[in-house]
């Protein structure tokens, strides 16, 4: 019965927060706000949130209702760069774009690139803006919707090949005291067009950071999306993130998502498949050590005929961290040939480790091909055998097994020097398991 | 195309075989319920007071108890008050051998093919007939008592070993497990007890046949089976109904109870009504099934062919607390029409080196929907754990629905947990590699679906698997995707 208090607590604090809040007044903030009183916050009664106690944690690490900026003195962000990456620089600092530390925005290979806000008020964004994620759909949608004040808004236009990646950099650095941050991102890519976007969250300090995200990607006809997400925060984060890319007719999508460190990661990563003859590439990789919870739940949405997906998302934990995965497929009844698969692969390392799974096919279509896969297990003992038998040390025998576990979620990563960056990071990560 | 659907068609409007109802003369409880219905029926019972008390302890958990809805079903309301908790065939006499028997009872059995006369059963199984509410003959008693084996109506049960009913009733599924099992923990009526002695091997096959005859009732019965160490007993559960307009509402529990080295088989066709073609009227077939491997070494495996009820909604589940206990599920659910099920299982391993595997496959056709829902579940404590699961659906047109919801919880690192699943159609290919053959289009269909289900069907005991493999053929044949 506690959750249900300390819900009421919490929600009580929100409300607070949002009537003191400056420049929440418009009124897409207030009906997401009413969306989220109304749905409260998820507590472990809730299914989708089942094995992740948030209410709780929210309540403990945070007063709720400072939600002051918090100044940052990060001047550089040279250390959190992708070594060797020639990529434009997008720079939020606790929650808040930096134009000092991004670099410039105006017209790099006809790209638009706008902070949400002013193309919210030109009108550019309008047609885009909460039409893909909704408020009502998951209560940290609707807390995002209520409470953001910085996001940014990035238009691909028709037939324009972005060679230069895309780097948006979420730096939280909370040295003096805890921050609470809600960023939004929108972006289309046009028809024809192809982009690549990074996304890298870090977090320095020792406060606790509480940050939503919802992010919402159109990809047109014909477009290519590559997008990667690198989630490397340390031990105070507790994260929410709301992610809704549609595909339309022709589309190809590969996305990568790799933890390895926080708090609490909750991923809500949805895939709606609204045209035919879509690609869809939908890798993750949850490296977890320490008391770290990844929760990754994702959808993949096949509303028209004729596409393919093909999902796999891989774990290996460690420590007393906590894997949970639930991974959706809806093949909706007019969604014939659809060939879609999925596949979740954990390896457990300690006895303190846990892993929650559902992997969840729903067909409503005959003429399908769908199947799904799911392993719980060790590292092959006779794998371990045959490496030490030949002179290798149990410790790299180790490192070498999980490591070609970890590398087959890296495929869907085309840019050499990226795909290096993630390689380098992996094997460095598993080599301390 | 156009000639599938019409065989499709024409197998759709086939006619529910067993949906007749015989006139029996009955004894009826009013409608409703409350604590009142409840004392009626344990003083027609005639039971002890702790039985009373246990089953209004239930009906107090009941009432403070929400009806579930996270199914994947949909149906009206159930209004609870509107139910006839109570209808038993009249006997002037209670019948000490089968020679008493109400003719017509044994009139309406040998009318399903379960013959009740011990001298005309060739094959050899025991059985418990229960019609409507009450258990109304079994057979094979003297038999099985020759070897210490008690196989006999649950109300006979309470009456002659009272102690052992009192210390496994509820100690599987306890009366306040979930809403369905509480109800039913308040108002069962009858069922079937059985307990194997020490060391014995059952010679033959136990079986329970369920008929629900009376309109506007509702059956509740409740199986304990027990199996003491180094016992073996193999089960098999039937059932039929006759067609009536109304949904009429079936809420069982059955509770099983292995020890050291023991090994209980529990089998069932379950063929209750589904309704017409158009979705009216139907069973809801809402039961708690659960296995508990107490002791080391101890095995259940279930196994059961779905293919009636308007609504399947149950989960037959194995805890595996003994260490080196196994658990099995082998399961075919096929839903036609308008109906729908929500089947799976449910494997807790809390013991050292438990293993489990669960085969279910499932086949939707019509406009029906048929989900897998299950949990493997490993303790910290169950160490080098194993489980193997396989969820296959077959779909066969494109109004129906396969729905998967697995959950996989390990909470070890010496375990393996391996889970796989499947969607697909039956093949243009092959059907034309049968028709190629010279097997027609309906014997081909019948032919691939038996061999999807094969591997479940093979666990079934013979008499049973003919029967099956029968009822699956009927169901579907015709249905080419």
């Amino acid at each position: 019965m506690t959750t249900i208090v300390s819900n009421t607590d919490l929600k009580e604090k929100f409300s607070k927060a949002f009537e003191e809040a400056q420049g929440l007044k418009s009124q897409l903030h207030k009906e997401a706000f009413d969306a989220f009183q109304n749905m409260g916050l998820p507590g472990t009664k809730t299914e989708e949130y089942r094995f992740t106690p948030i209410a709780r944690l929210l309540e403990k690490n945070f007063n709720l209702d400072e939600i002051e900026p918090v100044p940052s003195g990060i001047n550089s962000v040279k250390d959190f760069l992708i070594p060797d990456l020639d990529a434009t620089v997008l720079v939020f600092l606790n929650g808040f774009f930096s134009e000092t530390l991004s670099s410039s925005i105006n017209n790099i290979d006809g790209l638009k690139i706008s902070k949400l806000e002013s193309a919210l008020a030109s009108g550019e964004a309008a047609d885009y803006f909460q039409k893909l994620l909704k408020p009502s759909d998951d209560p940290f949608t609707a807390l995002n919707s209520a409470f953001w004040q910085d996001g940014i808004f990035i238009h691909v236009p028709p037939h324009t090949k972005v060679e230069k990646p895309i780097l948006i950099l979420h730096i939280n650095d909370v040295v003096d005291r805890q921050s609470i941050a809600h960023t939004r991102l929108l972006l289309v890519v046009g028809e024809g067009s192809e982009l690549t976007l990074i996304e890298k969250s870090n977090s320095t300090g020792d406060h606790s950071i509480f940050h939503t995200f919802a992010e919402e990607i159109a990809v047109k006809e014909n477009a290519t999306l590559n997008y990667i997400k690198i989630q490397n925060d340390d031990g105070k984060l507790h994260q929410v993130a709301n992610s809704l890319i549609h595909q339309s007719a022709q589309s190809i999508l590969n996305t990568f998502t790799l933890t390895l460190s926080g708090a609490l990661i909750r991923n809500n990563f949805n895939i709606a498949i609204d045209g035919e003859f879509c690609e869809s590439h939908f890798h993750g990789l949850y490296l977890l050590n320490g008391s770290t919870l990844a929760d990754n739940h994702t959808v993949v949405d096949h509303l028209k005929p004729n596409s393919h997906s093909n999902e796999l998302y891989k774990g290996v934990l460690d420590g007393n961290s906590k894997g949970i995965f639930n991974g959706k497929i809806f093949v909706r009844p007019h969604a014939q040939k659809t060939n879609a698969f999925q596949s979740n692969r954990n390896i457990l390392l300690t006895d303190t480790a846990t892993i929650n799974t559902k992997p969840q096919l729903e067909i409503w279509a005959d003429d399908v091909k769908c199947s799904h896969g799911c392993t719980t297990g060790q590292l092959d003992e006779e794998a371990l055998f045959y490496l030490r038998s030949r002179g290798i040390p149990l410790e790299n025998a180790k490192a070498m097994l999980l490591y070609a576990f970890a590398a087959e979620t890296l495929e869907v990563i085309k840019k050499t020097e990226l795909k290096n960056y993630l390689d380098q990071r992996i094997s460095d990560r598993l080599a301390k398991f | 195309m156009a000639k599938d659907n019409q065989v499709l068609e024409e197998f759709t409007s086939k006619d529910y075989e067993h949906g007749w109802a015989v006139n029996l003369e009955t004894e009826e409880s009013p409608k409703g319920l409350n604590e009142e219905i409840i004392r009626f029926i344990s003083s027609k019972k005639q039971e002890p007071l702790w039985l009373l008390e246990w089953r209004l302890k239930a009906f107090q958990h009941w009432q403070k108890m929400e009806e579930p809805k996270w199914s994947n079903v949909t149906y009206p309301k159930i209004n609870y008050q509107d139910i006839i908790y109570y209808s038993a065939p009249k006997q002037k006499v209670k019948p000490s051998n089968l020679s008493e028997v109400d003719p017509e009872l044994i009139k309406t059995f040998e009318k399903l093919g379960i013959s009740l006369t011990e001298q005309k059963r060739l094959t050899g199984v025991a059985v418990d007939a229960v019609i409507d509410s009450v258990s109304v003959a079994t057979t094979f008693k003297d038999k099985l008592k020759e070897l210490g084996i008690i196989f006999c109506s649950f109300s006979e049960a309470v009456r002659e070993h009272p102690e052992l009913v009192k210390k496994y009733l509820g100690s599987v599924v306890p009366m306040n497990d979930n809403y369905f099992a509480a109800l039913n923990s308040a108002v069962f009526s009858d069922g079937s007890f059985c307990y194997i002695p020490k060391g014995v091997r059952c010679p033959m096959e136990l079986s329970t046949y369920f008929r629900i005859n009376a309109a506007n009732t509702g059956q509740f019965e409740r199986t304990l089976i027990v199996a003491d160490e180094s016992s073996y007993v193999s089960y098999l559960e039937g059932c039929t109904a006759p067609m009536r307009d109304e949904n009429q509402l079936h809420a069982a529990v059955v509770e099983l109870y292995a020890m050291d080295d023991a090994e209980i088989k529990y089998s069932t066709v379950q063929n209750w009504y589904p309704g017409d073609k158009n979705g009216k009227g139907g069973i809801y077939n809402f039961v708690t099934k659960r296995g508990l491997c107490f002791g080391d070494h101890s095995k259940i495996s279930w196994t059961q062919v779905e293919t009636g009820s308007a609504i399947t909604w149950k989960y037959p589940s194995c805890v595996l607390k003994g260490d080196y206990s196994m658990g099995e599920f082998y399961s075919v659910a096929v839903t036609n029409n308008f109906q729908q099920a929500d089947t799976g299982t449910k494997m807790i391993h809390i013991g050292k080196n438990t293993r489990s595997r669960i085969v279910s496959k499932g086949i939707s056709a019509g406009k029906s929907q048929n989900s897998y829902r299950g949990q493997v579940r490993i303790m910290k404590r169950a160490v080098n754990s194993r489980n193997f699961s396989q969820c296959d659906s077959l779909l066969m047109g494109d109004q129906c629905g396969a729905h998967t919801f697995p959950y996989i919880d390990v909470e070890n690192n010496t375990s393996k947990v391996e889970h796989e699943a499947t969607t697909s159609k039956i093949g243009e290919d092959q059907i034309f590699y049968c028709l190629q053959r010279g097997i027609d289009e309906e014997a081909a269909v019948a032919l691939i679906v038996n061999g999807y289900a094969k591997e479940v069907l093979n666990q079934l005991p013979m008499e049973f698997a003919v029967e099956a493999q029968k009822l699956l053929a009927l169901t579907l044949e015709g249905s080419v995707g």
